[in-house]
């Protein structure tokens, strides 16, 4: 990699007061969005970029007051679409970390089609998917990743509609990276992030956010206390997939698909396991991985794919590079001179 | 049999129209009779007439395709209203284009086409070479594709092969009929074929038979000689109006030092401006082609509030599609220039023809009070300078410019004196210095109310904006009513503050009179020619072109006082005399307008003009 496509390092170290912008957080009292800009602000000093290198570009949805409460260069932008305004952000300077704040709303609906396209071009910023299963900002409807027969204020008789899994959404566009986290796992939050930062390509990262007033308890079962042993699984690299209260449980790949499997019982032990490779090119397990869902499976959490591939913001610089070595036409003068042109 | 002396007939202007199936090679025919005139020293306009299909039905008026060239002595404005010479390749090309030809044109038509069967097709009950209803012509009925085979025989080339120079047959008869040697037509051959030797030979045939046989009938009476034009002195090229609004472009952002970056998405007629700066990535462009019309606006929103000079190009649907984000722009206070490439429209309508149909969207045609800058090119090659001085406007002043060009200039084109890019104007964004520490977002200079642009990377200048309205200088949102109020007003404002720095309006003829032509965008050339004419003959008629819509120059008033009569002429049904009565509602108004897809002729303007100055 050219050193002029990398981003520029701070000179100091960072703290979290480097990010605190002067703005009064908004967000009602309870939502998980307090601790995805915790976590955010764990993050960013740690990466090592300067702090004007950092740019949040968000939509619209409650998720998108985001940008005003991190001190950064910052773009609120308009429903649906922040993932078209940072693709232009980062091929205008690819100095900048691009961070993007968005919800199941602003990138599963209004802008399915830019969340798809920014994700197969492989340009390289971070996707925040605040994924509560509701509009709040327009309190209270439901919307692309809702499960089928939710009550709510559009739906009175439940939901008829198939919701979204972004993962395999993020996958299906040939996406190169996906992470899950819980928005009341600061740690998990934290790592991932980290994870997604280093990441050269679209990074997406699912958080499983609570709505405290349209939609308190959504992701209970897989959150609380009581079932996230069971119902949730962590992943990490090159270890053997294992969960469970007492880490008596497993996943292993079977004839049909992946099994759950207790450790001990049926001769079955670790090594029959998979062992998590979240660099594998092939997408195939991560999407086995990403459609888990509770109560039959643990929900996957940490990073399900991290795949290397070339960056969109890279080839564009590449191919200018070359452009600017091989071709006659050095300046305008020499464009508006080119080809046929007579002297009158 | 003696052969007949041809009478040389010397003309100011000549209008040549290629016609044939699409897939006949007509464009290609008429771009190298265009530029054999060029090198000759003539002016010139041209202009392609193509159908929406890209290779329609054959032999049937779907298919025809055509390219119109006007070639003069005295200066040409436009492209022509109607035809001199008329080359029609087969029956359905004739039938849709005798209504462009003169009376007494003259008509070279591929006989060897007019079989039973294409004669149906095209339309006419009866054979038209044989039922005399060409009477008023001078038709030459050549048999292209039989005297073609003919002079390829020695390349013995299977039928469809040979017939692919056709084409090139008829280019040879014209060329005789303008007394031009053929070197310039061989010199295309050999640069175009080279790796194809058997092409160019057979192409150098298929001229020399066209040639040699339209000197041998003796049924082209008359040949033409079009002395060299008086142009000014300088290095020329010929140019299409969409590849000069890229170049402006190019020349901007040389300008101005801020690196381009255009998001589009293909539509026609705009899809030209995408394709030509894609091809110019070692002058630093970069270019986007987005998923959809919003991302292609979105990105350059994005480009924009990073530093670059941001563009997005579209045609009449897409600007649709790009509205609530204009006012994303407008209201963040970003440069972005909005290429418009307009077609007949609602809806879908006509894309490949052209319309003045969208001023009335560009002006107003987004939620919210939402002004920004309006200018509309005027001919192809002011398509550089209009794009140019949209790039400029927009940075210099920090707000989304509206450019308006249409179909018809767009894809026309037309001579284009090379100037030097040391020559044109100075851009200078208002860049914000790293560490101010005055610097707030929506701090403005008191003169023009123009923002500062704070470039990400930059130290000490961190600062957020969006789409939810600010307090004015410290930047922060804002609901309270004074300050919208205050915002709403300054928007509006720091765009009307441009006329400040904008040329005054020009008039053509008297600055009094009669009658006051008014018009804008892609129909100067028309209007222009047929004001002169009207001028040339006494009439107390001048002629004011507008360019700049909004801000409008700040002599408009005083002009449009001066004269008995107003009259606006436009290709829709009366947007523009409508924005003026709003602006000017003292003066009267009388209008001219068509909504057909096609640019005005100078006829009927002249003959609309003489019926108001009678009426005076």
């Amino acid at each position: 990699m050219e050193d002029n496509f990398t981003v520029e390092r701070s000179r100091v170290p960072l703290t979290k007061e480097d990010f605190v912008s002067d703005q009064m957080v908004k967000w009602c009292p309870g939502c998980g969005a307090h601790a995805i800009l915790a976590s955010v602000a764990n993050v960013f000093p740690k990466i090592g970029y300067k702090k004007e290198n950092f740019c949040v570009v968000s939509g619209i949805g409650c998720s998108s007051r985001f940008p005003y409460y991190v001190n950064t260069y910052g773009f609120h932008g308009i429903h649906g679409r922040a993932n078209a305004i940072a693709t232009g952000v980062k091929i205008s300077n690819p100095h900048l970390s691009v961070w993007i704040a968005t919800g199941d709303g602003d990138s599963m609906a209004i802008g399915g089609n830019h969340f798809i396209h920014i994700i197969r071009r492989n340009v390289d910023v971070n996707i925040l998917l605040f994924n509560n299963q509701i509009y709040g900002l327009t309190k209270g409807q439901y919307s692309p990743t809702s499960p089928i027969g939710s009550i709510t204020k559009t739906s009175p008789q439940g939901t008829i509609e198939h919701p979204f899994n972004p993962g395999e959404l993020v996958l299906g566009a040939q996406g190169t990276f996906f992470a899950r986290a819980v928005d009341t796992n600061v740690k998990i939050m934290t790592e991932v992030m980290f994870e997604a930062a280093r990441h050269d390509g679209t990074s997406v990262i699912e958080i499983l956010q609570n709505c405290v007033i349209y939609n308190d308890g959504c992701h209970t079962p897989i959150t609380s206390k009581e079932f996230r042993d069971e119902n949730q699984i962590h992943l990490k690299n090159g270890e053997p997939m294992i969960f469970g209260k007492n880490n008596e449980k497993g996943i292993k790949l079977g004839p049909n698909g992946l099994e759950v499997v207790t450790l001990g019982e049926n001769g079955v032990d670790e090594n029959d396991l998979l062992v998590h490779d979240q660099y594998s090119q092939d997408p195939g397990i991560h999407l086995m991985l990403a459609k888990m869902t509770a109560p039959y499976f643990p929900v996957a959490m940490g990073v399900i794919r991290s795949a290397m591939y070339s960056t969109y913001d890279d080839l564009v610089e590449e191919q200018i590079k070359f452009a600017k070595a091989n071709s006659k036409i050095k300046n305008v003068d020499d464009l508006l001179n080119s080809g046929d042109t007579w002297e009158i | 049999m003696a052969k007949k002396k041809n009478e040389v007939v010397t003309r100011e202007d000549v209008v040549v129209k290629f016609v044939g199936d699409s897939g006949d090679g007509m464009q290609l025919i008429g771009n190298l009779f265009s530029d054999t005139a060029a090198l000759l020293g003539n002016d010139l306009a041209n202009f392609p007439d193509y159908p929406a299909e890209i290779r329609g039905p054959h032999n049937t008026i779907a298919g025809v395709s055509g390219f119109q060239v006007h070639i003069g002595h005295k200066r040409v404005y436009s492209s022509g209203d109607m035809c001199d010479v008329l080359v029609a390749m087969n029956p359905a090309s004739l039938r849709a284009n005798l209504k462009w030809a003169k009376k007494g044109a003259t008509i070279i038509t591929d006989f060897d086409t007019y079989d039973e069967k294409a004669i149906e097709k095209s339309g006419y009950k009866v054979n038209p070479l044989e039922d005399g209803s060409l009477k008023d012509y001078n038709i030459i009925p050549a048999p292209i594709t039989s005297l073609n085979k003919e002079g390829l025989k020695s390349l013995n080339l299977d039928n469809k092969t040979a017939e692919k120079s056709r084409n090139i047959f008829a280019l040879g008869m014209i060329y005789f009929m303008f007394n031009w040697k053929q070197d310039k037509a061989f010199d295309f051959f050999e640069k175009k074929f080279s790796k194809k030797p058997v092409v160019v030979e057979a192409n150098k045939l298929a001229f020399t038979a066209g040639y040699n046989y339209a000197e041998t009938i003796e049924a082209i009476s008359v040949t033409y000689n079009v002395p060299a034009a008086a142009l000014e002195k300088g290095r020329y090229r010929n140019i299409s109006g969409n590849v000069a609004t890229a170049w402006g472009f190019l020349a901007a952002s040389e300008r101005s030092g801020r690196p381009l970056f255009l998001g589009s998405y293909p539509i026609t007629p705009a899809t030209e401006i995408l394709m030509e700066l894609s091809k110019h990535k070692s002058l630093g462009a970069k270019v986007f082609q987005a998923e959809d019309e919003i991302a292609g606006i979105c990105s350059a929103i994005g480009a924009s509030f990073t530093g670059s000079m941001a563009l997005t190009s579209t045609s009449g649907p897409g600007l649709s599609l790009k509205s609530e984000a204009m006012g994303l722009a407008v209201i963040t206070e970003l440069p972005l220039v909005i290429v418009n490439v307009q077609r007949g429209g609602p809806s879908t309508g006509l894309p490949t023809k052209s319309e003045q149909s969208d001023l009335m969207q560009a002006l107003y045609g987004r939620n919210g009070e939402c002004p920004l800058i309006v200018i509309a090119a005027s001919s192809p090659s002011d398509c550089f300078y209009a794009a140019f001085e949209a790039a400029k406007l927009s940075m210099e002043h920090m707000t989304p410019v509206i450019l308006l060009t249409d179909g018809y200039i767009g894809q026309g084109s037309e001579l284009f004196r090379i100037p030097k890019v040391k020559d044109l104007p100075k851009i200078t964004p208002p860049i914000a210095a790293a560490n101010d520490p005055n610097y707030k977002p929506f701090n403005r200079d008191p003169k023009t109310l123009v923002r500062k642009w704070a470039l990400p990377g930059t130290e000490g200048l961190r600062h957020r904006v969006g789409g939810l309205e600010k307090e004015n200088g410290i930047g922060n949102v804002s609901m309270d009513p004074a300050n919208h109020q205050l915002m709403t007003d300054l928007r509006y404002e720091k765009v009307m503050k441009v006329a400040d720095t904008l040329p005054k309006q020009e008039v053509l003829g008297e600055p009094e009179g009669d009658l006051l032509v008014v018009s804008w965008g892609g129909t100067y050339g028309a209007v222009h020619t047929a004001v002169e004419d009207l001028i040339k003959e006494g009439k107390k008629i001048s002629h004011a072109h507008f360019k700049h819509i909004m801000p409008m120059p700040k002599n408009t008033e005083d002009i449009l006082g001066k004269f008995k009569q107003i009259v606006v002429c436009e290709l829709n049904s009366g947007q523009f005399v409508q924005y003026l009565k709003m602006n000017y509602p003292q003066f009267k108004y009388k209008q001219f307008n068509k909504v057909q897809g096609l640019p005005f002729v100078v006829t009927e303007l002249s003959e609309k003009f003489n019926q108001i100055l009678k009426e005076i």
